[in-house]
């Protein structure tokens, strides 16, 4: 008979510092992941320091001509309302981010509690909960966000909520699949015949290992939910005006975009480099911790 | 009935295979793995030669060397493998597949994972006949010819079925037909009786028997069981290590075996232990690592006579009788003893 | 078989219940007259009056929720007081040019993607698998209404070479209206696709049914179309009715864009005009051409099978 401690699943005996040098060693030769983390850190560091990069007021009309080409005093030129297109796009990048982080943290914090009770509870309960993550996924996430922000209005708050909501079933249901394989395993079975209680059992043996799969399914899914705020504020859904925001900026461009090339630019681009920049960064950590991972779903 | 004329005479030609000082290794993160050293087997023209050893020993490597369905990483340092006199090894990939299925086929271990889970056992069965002419309801006749040769009872509906229909000694039995439907002249067989229980083993030993007479096939057998080896075979090669230390005609080897680890498998084996007893031999120790090279005898960690010589110089073959010849420093000593 | 099917329709069935429920209490839970949310602010106290009549708002809310099912049950999602029309007339109306762009997108999208799946993992490592492996991550990254308005900035508003709006007339004109919209949309789904069907071709590969199909020298190609395909393409069919909802979600933007009609223009014009009723026959009849979908690849997908084919 083996002891208990053979077969737990993960050991964590190894130092912090070696498991991040083994880590880095492999990343390093992922070049693709290499260009991503550049291009996500680049973004971050836009974001944080927006208000010392940006040359005029943002929000401010008429600092400029209006549809002004780019020039050195308007680097990206103007929008149709004389604002300064460069400082919109980078004061833009803050409200992606801001999204993703807290529209997935807490789609991530009810997902968790949501599949543990579902892993962990009763049959049945296992079975509603099933249920009702199904149905969510059967919206047509864009359509069932338009339905949402029809009824609560287009705000950024909404946006949230729509992205928080669409987002959570997949998460509960990988936490309930490795639950459930957590659950019924040998040395579950050990720590209970010792007398440990459920909320020990859970908080000490299966959230840690539910945990860090789950971290890298959400961070995958940043690309998406920039997508998805871009795209609503593209359709005039997410954001209010005036803030700046590249979805918006993109709409601008596509309003006269037989004018004014340069607007449609300066709103798609960064959407590609942050999507790009998220997905090459996600498949990365993807393909070092768990290339199983998304066969769960 | 092509291929009959080709079929060599028997005591006057060359071996049907001959593999001479075959040396390969995998190419792994870690390093190299030399799979196997110098090996040099020869399998004669409707004889069955059987080759045993532990698992890792590297006898279903040899197997699949000879058949070319290697891994990627797999890199053949040294050696050849003349098949009919011409070195596979050597030749063009494409004259080298056209072999296949053709004077060469193979039984794999696994009968439950052999067949393509999608496709009927017709559609399989008349695929595999590519290098044969006639229609497709002649390739149909002969395959039903085969599977009634192999015992699937009636095979005319059965046919059409797909292998998950099958049981595990069918499925293996089907795949036999398989490998004899295209007449070749050697089969290789990786452990066709591993995953059956020892009924069915008995019965898939007798059959192959059975049908290597009637087609007068050679047959490469690959195998970890003594019994079915001593069974089937005309003659063995012992593997320890992806080494040969010991090979020549079954009755040879059992009655008389030279070299340590040939004796120690003997003694091992549970179907020859005559006295009745609660734990069932083994032998001490494990395989040795297979990375980097090595110098001396491969065995000598595990064998309870290895003296200095061992660790010093690699045994060269020795001859023992007509013909058997082992790797062991051991004999070397009687030699000089005896003169 | 039979019990099979009707498993999977009593689960679909259960699903769009549900999610009929959820959006009823979403209508419910936000606080105010529902007839105020449901029409918005541009209403009229006699729409208000009418509204309040057809739902029964002043019944309890299971004889609502019932009510509204049997509506249902009779293809009856409600009425439009703007445009004093059926809803369900006016959804089913916009229908077929969101499945025309949507069926027209997957298609090409398969076409492409199978066979670059195919050659990336026979050929592993090779040139072509090197870039599609790059050109395909970026490409479903990339979101589609970015790639539909750089796609109508370059082919239609510089170069001039295609129609940039609308569906145009006829089938000659519409399927080179459809061109842009499509190529928008499937861009992405080839990446996915072949993406899917290398991975999956990957691990079929290396089953043992392969070796042996080698072992008799049956050529590559063959091993890989007849052999290998029809077990590595069923991931692939199941993922495809999953698709929907994304080609659904893509389907609004590119809609948008090129200013096509389709049920995406049709819930973003809604949405603009606070006309509830028509957004929610929108997502309601989504959501059950999802759930059709998402069956329907299931039961392909266990028909392409023999091993569960029987088994049903």
């Amino acid at each position: 008979m083996m002891s208990v401690e053979a077969i737990r699943p993960e050991a964590n005996d190894a130092t912090a510092v070696g498991a991040f040098r083994t880590f880095w060693g492999q990343f390093r030769k992922n070049r693709l992941g290499m260009l991503g983390a550049v291009l996500v850190v680049l973004i971050a560091a836009i974001a944080i320091f927006a208000p010392l990069i940006v040359t005029h007021d943002p929000i401010r009309i008429m600092v400029g001509p209006r549809l002004a080409a780019p020039s050195l005093d308007f680097l990206l030129g103007t929008d149709q309302l004389g604002r300064d297109t460069f400082s919109r796009t980078i004061l833009g990048s803050r409200i992606p981010l801001f999204v993703a982080f807290a529209s997935l943290g807490s789609s991530l914090a009810v997902g968790l509690v949501l599949g543990l009770i579902a892993g962990f509870g009763p049959r049945w309960l296992d079975n509603l909960l099933l249920l009702f993550f199904d149905t969510i996924r059967s919206f047509p996430s864009i359509i069932f966000a338009l339905a949402l922000i029809a009824l609560l209005g287009p705000s950024l708050a909404s946006v949230i909520l729509v992205i928080a909501i669409t987002s959570m079933p997949i998460y509960a249901r990988v936490v309930r699949t490795q639950t459930e394989g957590l659950r019924n395993s040998e040395y579950i079975a050990a720590e209970r015949s010792m007398g440990a209680g459920t909320t020990r059992i859970l908080a000490v043996h299966i959230l840690p290992n539910v945990l860090g799969p789950l971290v890298i399914l959400v961070s995958m899914d940043v690309p998406a939910v920039i997508a998805v705020e871009a795209g609503l504020s593209f359709l005039g859904m997410g954001v209010r005006p005036p803030t700046p925001d590249w979805g918006a900026i993109l709409n601008d461009g596509y309003s006269y975009i037989d004018q004014t090339p340069w607007l449609v630019f300066a709103g798609g681009v960064p959407i590609v480099l942050a999507t790009l920049g998220f997905t090459f960064l996600g498949e990365a950590l993807r393909e070092i911790f768990d290339p199983k991972l998304r066969k769960d779903l | 009935m092509r291929h009959d004329d080709s079929i060599p005479p028997l005591s006057f030609s060359r071996p049907l295979l001959e593999v001479r000082d075959l040396s390969l290794d995998f190419g792994t993160p870690r390093g190299r793995i030399q799979a196997l050293r110098k090996v040099s087997i020869d399998v004669p023209a409707a004889q069955v030669v059987g080759i045993v050893g532990e698992s890792g020993s590297g006898k279903s490597t040899l197997a699949y060397t000879v058949m070319g369905l290697l891994s990627e990483n797999a890199d053949v340092t040294a050696g050849s493998i003349l098949f009919e006199g011409k070195d596979l090894l050597k030749m063009p990939a494409q004259a080298r597949r056209n072999l296949l299925g053709d004077r060469l086929s193979m039984i794999f271990q696994d009968p439950m994972t052999a067949l393509n889970p999608v496709r009927t056992i017709e559609s399989q069965m008349i695929d595999i006949q590519h290098h044969e002419q006639g229609s497709r309801s002649e390739k149909r006749a002969r395959a039903l010819d085969m599977l009634h040769r192999v015992g699937i009872p009636d095979p005319q509906s059965r046919i059409g079925a797909y292998p998950h229909h099958f049981s595990g000694g069918m499925r293996q039995r089907v795949c036999i037909a398989m490998a004899l439907l295209v007449k070749p002249a050697l089969l290789v067989a990786d452990e066709p009786t591993t995953a059956l229980d020892a009924t069915l083993e008995v019965q898939i030993i007798h059959l192959l028997k059975d049908l290597q007479k009637e087609i007068g096939c050679s047959i490469l057998f690959v195998s970890h069981h003594l019994g079915a080896v001593a069974e089937l075979c005309d003659r063995v090669a012992v593997m320890y290590a992806g080494e040969v230390v010991e090979q020549g005609a079954v009755r040879d080897i059992f009655h008389n075996p030279a070299h340590p680890y040939t004796r120690a498998l003997l003694e091992c084996d549970p179907g020859r232990i005559k006295k009745s007893t609660r734990t069932l031999p083994t032998i001490p120790g494990e395989v040795p690592g297979l990375l980097g090279t090595k110098v001396g005898c491969i065995f000598r960690t595990r064998c309870r006579q290895a003296f200095d010589r061992c660790g010093q110089e690699n045994p060269v073959e020795y001859r023992i009788g007509v013909d058997q010849v082992a790797r062991c420093h051991l004999l070397d000593k009687e030699l000089l003893v005896s003169v | 078989m039979w019990l099979y099917f009707a498993k999977r329709t009593i689960l679909a069935v259960a699903i769009i219940a549900v999610a009929v429920t959820l959006l009823f209490l979403m209508i419910m839970a936000v606080p105010g007259d529902p007839a105020v949310v449901m029409l918005g602010p541009r209403a009229t106290p006699e729409m208000k009056a009418l509204l309040h009549q057809q739902m029964g708002l002043d019944k309890p809310l299971v004889v609502q929720i019932v009510t509204f099912f049997g509506g249902l049950l009779h293809g009856n999602l409600g009425f439009d007081v703007f445009s004093q029309r059926p809803v369900a007339d006016i959804v089913f109306e916009q229908l077929p040019f969101t499945l025309e762009l949507i069926l027209i997108s997957i298609l090409w999208a398969v076409v492409i993607a199978v066979p670059l799946g195919c050659y990336s993992a026979v050929r592993r490592n090779s040139l072509v698998d090197q870039v599609a492996g790059v050109v395909t991550v970026a490409t479903i990254a990339i979101p589609s209404f970015v790639m539909a308005v750089y796609a109508l900035l370059i082919f239609a508003v510089t170069l001039r070479w295609l129609p940039a709006i609308g569906a145009g007339n006829g089938l000659w004109d519409g399927l080179i209206h459809l061109i842009l919209p499509a190529f928008a949309i499937g861009i992405g789904w080839v990446g996915y696709i072949s993406r899917l069907v290398r991975a999956s071709m990957l691990e079929v590969l290396g089953e043992n049914h392969i070796r042996m199909a080698s072992s008799f020298g049956i050529s590559e190609w063959r091993i890989v179309a007849r052999y290998a395909l029809p077990l590595a393409i069923l991931p692939t069919v199941t993922i495809l009715g999953v698709g929907i909802a994304w080609l659904l979600s893509s389907a609004v933007f590119i809609e948008v864009v090129f200013a096509r009609p389709g049920i995406g223009a049709l819930i973003v014009n809604a949405v603009n005009t606070r006309n509830y009723p028509i957004v929610m026959g929108v997502v309601l009849v989504t959501t059950f051409l999802i759930v059709a979908a998402t069956t329907l690849s299931d039961v392909v997908n266990a028909l392409l099978d023999p091993r569960t084919r029987e088994k049903l």
